[in-house]
Parts: structure tokens; C-alpha cells; sequence
């Protein structure tokens, strides 16, 4: 038994280091490190870089012009990316409807679609959730109606993260209103384009507009754009649910926000000492300190049984739970550590392009980035469903 | 990176599990004067050489191999003094002793003829190993120990003690005492959590020069405190999981309102919690256990966080347990209020959560 990574990985991660002192942007980078939202030419421009290099597909294999990385490699990418102040990689093409694709998908399809989304072509968003639809998601209501080659999609989907820069979507719709509840569901392809859909932002209360509202308005879709057999859609649900998802402690951000607070622990002064020496205060980062350290051990225990072909299960539930506890508690600890400084709030700045002075940029994301951050323990399976799961699954109750 | 466990060490671990699984409470009284039989089975086994180097006599057993018993031993609630009688003592002992002292008292104790024990917490210094006032003065024929020990666990069955006290010259010293030397006292008690322990008093004790095991021992004592708590973190997981299973159990057997217990989503999300803690608790001991061979900074920075995790962990799975288990976990009859008595007084041996806190805290890196 041994915590160290090997020579080969070490290397690796000096490889990834060296590549994104030269490959990610700038302007980007200091957007990033400042807690400002990127525009969609942002993401695509750092995503582009990843591209050529060759390290956009992260979790696909070799035969679709993926890197052929293993758990290892993607988490040591993950944690280099978060520390360089790297934009995650937009999931919904890559991560999510690529491998469903590439596993449920025509030749067709597969053609079509993969190397669109590898070189940036294709922006996905996701249409699962909808108003009465969250984490009980097999009660969607969305119907797709056949008429001839196409279905006529009516309905509703809700929370598309960055759907207002997309102009593909994977939906998942009811074709079979008979049919039990996951058994009527189909997975559809939908271009934005589409008459019949428009997308209404939501404003989240950060003030961010992350999220929207996608209106489906008798649109009408190809047949040949359906994933699967009619009915199967849940089957590709499922698998892009429980595809392993590289990431889902969100250590490489923890281990950021823990760094980031505590150069602004120092940095803040209590009673003409840094902050970070008060007691009560230190001692919440020391209890933060050591919960990263268990997440982190715990995380590489899941990461070797997937390399070593385990399927990660309920242990990931477990890692999202806890990851998520973790990276709410940083970002509470950083906006009360700014003190009166964490009210001003600059929408425009933080949203746009208004420039505010160097140190008032500094910490001005902080406090909004805590109201961004209680997404983390609900987005992806709320923490209580991930509950749910390891009580069934694991514990067989 | 790997967290398999070697062709050996799964070895290890089966007849551990087996071993663990066939004994029957071990009742305290058991436990003065005598042996018991389990610890010549210990013998026989190989575990009382497991954590001694080849060159000491031992097998070469690593943090992982001790890791492996401690765990089974937690898991069993085995009150054997297996740390406190051999692990802690035999590892500072062969740290510390030349060849005499070395054949005189480690040769016996990894064949089970004798057990030690570790006399080296102090009232005034509670967890300390540093600010201690036992002091030992030379004389021209040998060395006076004067001072008091307190909880000295598995003293009662010790042949003798090693006694640790500030030398004149200001190093701290390690000595072995035998049980038997005159102007040592010992008040004899057992412990909340099943183990057999003693109060010392060292009045005037004469010891031969030979008596004191090497020179200053403050590094070799750090060192073995540090595999001390590394195992005792192994040894609550042990007990941790043991604790979840009779919970989880419990849960699936017991009936109210016409349904078991573990239909309630309450109950599921809590044990969901106490398993969430016994696993990031498993990824602390066994970091702690990969960090003993690490330099002393990074070592002692890595065990006291994962002791202070651990016991809170092993806190929150006993009262949990208790809880879940209704009025049976209140009652001595029920085996979980001894898993919990042991998971909770954890706390107090070698460093509580707060000791270990503070220390991570004076060494928190800023960056």
C-alpha cells in the first residue's frame, strides 16, 4: 500500500503544468482567479486550446480522439487545471452526451456528432430537469408526439446551465404516456435553432445568469436525432448518471478555495494581526484543513479502484456528499473572513465588463460566490438523494 | 498509489478476522497477572514480532502491517494489550536498548513471556510527553527515579515499566523499571473502556546505570507515540465498522409501526452519516499509517490530524449507534455500548481531538 503517484504520473503532471503556463489565456485565467463569469467566446477559446492540444475529450478513449486517460491522469488534470485558475470544461458535450452517444448512438450519430463536439463546434445543453420534475426526474412531463419522421415536442425544461450559448440540446421526453413511468421516456436530440423553442434566463441569487428556462413549443424534431430505441431514454439517463464522473468531490477546486482563503485569512487583518491567527477562525480552517486531507485520501482510494477496474458506485455519492459540504464550508469561511467587506456587490463587474479598482477586484466575487456555492448540494443529485442512494445501494436499506 | 493489501497482508488480515471472530468477550479480570491464552496464540501467529525490525528480532512489519491487527482488534473488541503492552514499550525498547538490555527484556516480550508497559503521561501534563517532572537523578552507583505516572494502561500485567523522566542534565530519559523495585507503588484500576491500567508513584527508585535505554530519547519517543496513534486510529475504524454493521443490522431487524427501522428515511440518511465518517476515518488511519516512515515534521503533522478526525469520527459512530439502537444501546447487555465505550474514551488515549487539533493548528501551513 502507498499514497505516492508514480514517476510516470508525476511527470505527467508536470506536463499538464507546463502546458497550461502557455495554453490557457491570460485574460482568462485572471477572470477565473477573480470570480468573474466568462463569456461563451471565453470557454471557447480556452476550450480550443485543449483541443489542439489534444486533451478536450478527457474521459474518451483513443479510438474518438480522446487522450486514453485513465482515473489517475484525469484527476492529476482536474487538480493542475483548478490550481492554474483553468474554466472547467463545459460538461454537457464532452462529459455527458458524448459518451452516451458513443455508446448508445448510430454510426451515423456517432459520426456526426463526436467530432463536433471535439473541436467545438456543437455547444450542449442539457434538458432534463423541468418545474415538476427535479430530483424525482422519471415524472418529466416534456411529450413527443410521432408524426411521421419527426416527433413534436411539447413542454417545459428548467435549470439549463449556460443554455442561453447553446444550439444543441439532449433532452429526454415522454413518447409513451401509457407506458410506466421511466419505461415512456425517450432521449432526443434537439438543435436550438429549431422553430418552437426559446430560452428565458433565471437568475440565480447570486444575480448570475447561469441558468434558464428552455419553452418547447410544439417543436419539431427528426426521428433520426433519437439516441436508442423509443423508450430506451432512461437506460441513457441512467448510464450518463452513473457514467463515473471524474471530478465529483471537486477536490482540485477544494484545494484551491482552501489555498485562495487562506492567502485572504492573511491578507485580512484582526486587531493588527492576520486573521488567520484568531483562534476561532484559524481553527475552522484547521478543521477544514483536515477534512480536505480525508476527502483527498478517500478520493484517491475510489480513484485506484477504478483504474484497477472497479465500477465507482455508491462511493462517489460519498465523495459528492462530503466534497460538497467542504467547498460550501471554504466559501462560507472566505466571505466571513472579508468582514464588512463582502457587501459591496457589483453585478456589472462581476457579469460583465466593468472594470473596478485592482483591490476591490480582488475580493469582490466572494461574497456572491458563497450564494453560487449552495448549488454544489444540490445540483447532480441534491445530497439527500445522493443519501438515498448509498442507503440503497450500499447498505441495502 | 496503491490500497490493495499485499498476498501477506491479506493473509494477515484472514486469520485475524478468523482469530477475531471465534473469541468471546474479554472479561477485565481476565486480564491481571497472567496472560491468556489468546496472547500465546499471538505468539504462535507471528503478531508479537509483526511490528519489530529483523535486526530487533521482529518480522519487519510495516505502519500498514500494524494497521491490518489493530483494525481486526478493534473490529473484535479484543482488550489484549497488544499496544499497550507490547507495540508501544517493545518498539521504544528496541528503539532505544543496546545489545544486553535488548537480549534481557525485548528477546522475552516478542516471544510472550513477558509484557511491558509505557509509563509516560503525567497529571500536570496531561498529554504532553515533554513537560513532565518526573526526574531522575545520577548517582555514582546507578540512577534515584522520584515522580508519579498516571493511566499507565497495561501496567497491572507488566513485568516492567518504561518510565520516561527529565535527566539532571535536561534530556529526557527512558528507564526501565521492573514492576517489582522497591519504592514503586501502584494503585490498580480498570478502565471505561475494558482495559486494565495503574496509577504510579515513583518513590526514590534505585536503578542500576544500565537501567536507562539509550541517551536522549525525545525523538524515539515522538516516533513511537506517532505509530501509538496510528494504530490506535486503525483500531477505532476496526470498531467503527464493527459498530456500523450491528447498527445496520439492528436497523433491518427491528420492527415498529409495522415496518423496519430501515425503511425510515431518517434513520437511512443517519447511518449513511455514520458510514460517511467511518469511511473518511478508514482514509485518515491509513494515511497515518503510510506517514510513519516520513520525516518527523510531515509525520507528526499527518498522525495528528488523522487522530484528531478519528476521534471525532469514533464520537460521532458511538453516539449514533447508542442512538439508533433506542433504550438496547443503553443497556451493558447489548455488545454496541461497549463498542461505543471504546470508541468514545479513544479520545483519551495518546492525545484527545482538541490535543491534536492544536497541534495541527502550530503547524498549519499558510500556503
Amino acid at each position: 500500500m502507498n499514497l505516492e503517484f508514480t514517476a510516470e504520473e508525476q511527470a505527467f503532471r508536470r506536463e499538464v503544468r507546463d502546458f497550461l503556463a502557455t495554453g490557457l489565456p491570460d485574460d482568462i485565467r485572471e477572470r477565473v482567479r477573480l470570480g468573474r463569469r466568462l463569456s461563451a467566446d471565453d470557454h471557447l477559446r480556452w476550450q480550443d486550446s485543449l483541443s489542439v492540444r489534444g486533451w478536450l475529450g478527457v474521459n474518451w478513449p483513443q479510438e474518438h480522439g480522446g487522450p486514453g486517460w485513465g482515473p489517475v491522469e484525469r484527476h492529476i488534470f482536474e487538480e493542475e487545471c483548478a490550481a492554474a485558475h483553468a474554466p472547467t470544461i463545459v460538461p454537457f458535450g464532452v462529459s455527458m452526451v458524448a459518451p452516451v452517444i458513443m455508446k448508445f448512438g448510430s454510426e451515423t450519430q456517432k459520426r456526426h456528432y463526436v467530432p463536433r463536439i471535439l473541436s467545438n463546434q456543437d455547444w450542449w445543453c442539457q434538458g432534463y430537469s423541468e418545474p415538476g420534475a427535479g430530483s424525482d426526474l422519471a415524472s418529466l412531463r416534456t411529450r413527443a408526439v410521432r408524426d411521421g419522421d419527426e416527433y413534436v415536442v411539447t413542454g417545459q425544461k428548467s435549470w439549463t446551465t449556460l443554455g442561453q450559448h447553446a444550439n444543441m440540446m439532449f433532452c429526454l421526453v415522454r413518447t409513451d404516456p401509457e407506458a410506466k413511468k421511466q419505461a415512456g421516456i425517450s432521449f432526443l436530440l434537439i438543435d436550438m435553432e429549431t422553430p418552437g423553442i426559446s430560452v428565458r434566463p433565471i437568475i440565480t441569487l447570486d444575480g448570475a445568469h447561469e441558468v434558464n428556462e428552455v419553452f418547447l413549443d410544439e417543436v419539431r424534431v427528426p426521428v433520426a436525432n433519437r439516441i436508442g430505441e423509443e423508450g430506451q431514454g432512461w437506460t441513457c439517463a441512467k448510464f450518463l448518471l452513473t457514467h463515473e464522473r471524474t471530478g465529483i468531490a471537486g477536490l482540485g477546486h477544494a484545494k484551491q478555495a482552501l489555498r485562495h482563503l487562506k492567502s485572504v485569512a492573511l491578507e485580512i487583518q484582526h486587531r493588527g494581526r492576520p486573521l488567520l491567527e484568531q483562534p476561532h477562525f484559524r481553527q475552522r480552517v484547521v478543521k477544514a484543513e483536515i477534512e480536505l486531507m480525508a476527502l483527498e485520501v478517500t478520493h484517491l482510494r475510489v480513484l485506484a479502484a477504478a483504474r484497477d477496474g472497479g465500477a465507482p458506485g455508491a462511493e462517489s455519492s460519498l465523495l459528492k456528499v462530503r466534497g460538497s459540504e467542504l467547498r460550501q464550508e471554504l466559501s462560507e469561511l472566505t466571505r466571513r473572513a472579508l468582514g464588512p467587506q463582502a457587501l459591496p456587490f457589483f453585478p456589472d463587474h462581476l457579469y460583465g465588463d466593468q472594470e473596478l479598482e485592482r483591490e476591490e477586484a480582488e475580493h469582490a466575487a466572494l461574497g456572491a460566490q458563497y450564494f453560487n456555492r449552495r448549488k454544489l448540494s444540490i445540483y447532480g443529485g441534491s445530497n439527500e438523494i445522493q443519501k438515498s442512494i448509498v442507503a440503497k445501494t450500499l447498505l441495502g436499506m | 498509489m496503491n490500497f490493495a493489501y499485499s498476498d501477506e497482508q491479506r493473509m494477515l488480515a484472514d486469520t485475524l478476522e478468523r482469530l477475531v471472530a471465534d473469541q468471546a468477550p474479554t472479561e477485565t479480570d481476565a486480564l491481571h497477572g497472567e496472560p491468556s491464552p489468546l496472547w500465546g496464540t499471538f505468539a504462535e501467529l507471528g503478531l508479537l514480532q509483526l511490528p519489530f525490525t529483523e535486526e530487533a528480532g521482529g518480522l519487519g512489519g510495516d505502519g500498514i502491517d500494524v494497521m491490518i491487527v489493530m483494525q481486526a482488534l478493534g473490529r473484535g473488541l479484543v482488550r489484549e494489550p497488544y499496544l499497550a503492552g507490547l507495540l508501544l514499550p517493545g518498539t521504544l525498547l528496541a528503539r532505544l536498548a543496546d545489545a544486553p538490555q535488548r537480549e534481557r527484556w525485548l528477546a522475552p516480550l516478542l516471544e510472550g513471556e513477558l509484557r511491558l508497559a509505557l509509563a509516560w503521561q503525567e497529571t500536570a501534563a496531561r498529554y504532553d510527553a515533554h513537560a513532565i517532572a518526573t526526574c531522575a537523578r545520577r548517582q555514582a552507583d546507578g540512577w534515584i527515579i522520584e515522580g508519579a505516572k498516571q493511566v499507565v494502561i497495561a501496567a497491572p500485567s507488566a513485568t516492567a515499566l518504561l518510565v520516561s523522566a527529565r535527566v539532571d542534565d535536561g534530556t529526557l530519559g527512558v528507564f526501565l523499571v521492573p514492576a517489582d523495585s522497591p519504592g514503586l507503588e501502584r494503585r490498580d484500576y480498570p478502565t471505561l473502556d475494558d482495559q486494565i491500567a495503574s496509577d504510579v508513584q515513583l518513590k526514590g527508585v534505585a536503578l542500576p546505570h544500565d537501567a536507562r535505554l539509550g541517551e536522549d530519547a525525545a525523538e524515539a519517543l515522538a516516533e513511537v507515540l506517532a505509530l501509538g496513534r496510528a494504530a490506535l486510529c486503525a483500531e477505532a475504524v476496526g470498531a467503527m465498522e464493527a459498530a456500523c454493521d450491528q447498527t445496520l443490522a439492528y436497523l433491518k431487524e427491528r420492527r415498529q409501526f409495522g415496518t423496519p427501522l430501515a425503511s425510515f428515511q431518517v434513520l437511512q440518511h443517519r447511518m449513511v452519516d455514520m458510514h460517511l465518517n467511518l469511511e473518511q476515518a478508514r482514509s485518515m488511519a491509513i494515511l497515518a499509517a503510510a506517514s510513519l516512515e516520513r520525516p518527523s515534521d510531515e509525520r507528526d503533522y499527518r498522525v495528528a490530524a488523522a487522530k484528531a478526525y478519528c476521534g471525532e469520527a469514533a464520537r460521532f459512530v458511538a453516539e449514533q449507534a447508542i442512538q439508533l439502537h433506542g433504550a438496547m444501546g443503553m443497556t451493558e447487555e447489548c455488545r454496541i455500548s461497549h463498542y461505543a465505550r471504546h470508541l468514545v474514551m479513544f479520545d483519551h488515549h495518546l492525545g484527545d481531538v482538541d490535543h491534536h487539533l492544536e497541534f495541527v493548528s502550530e503547524g498549519l501551513s499558510a500556503a
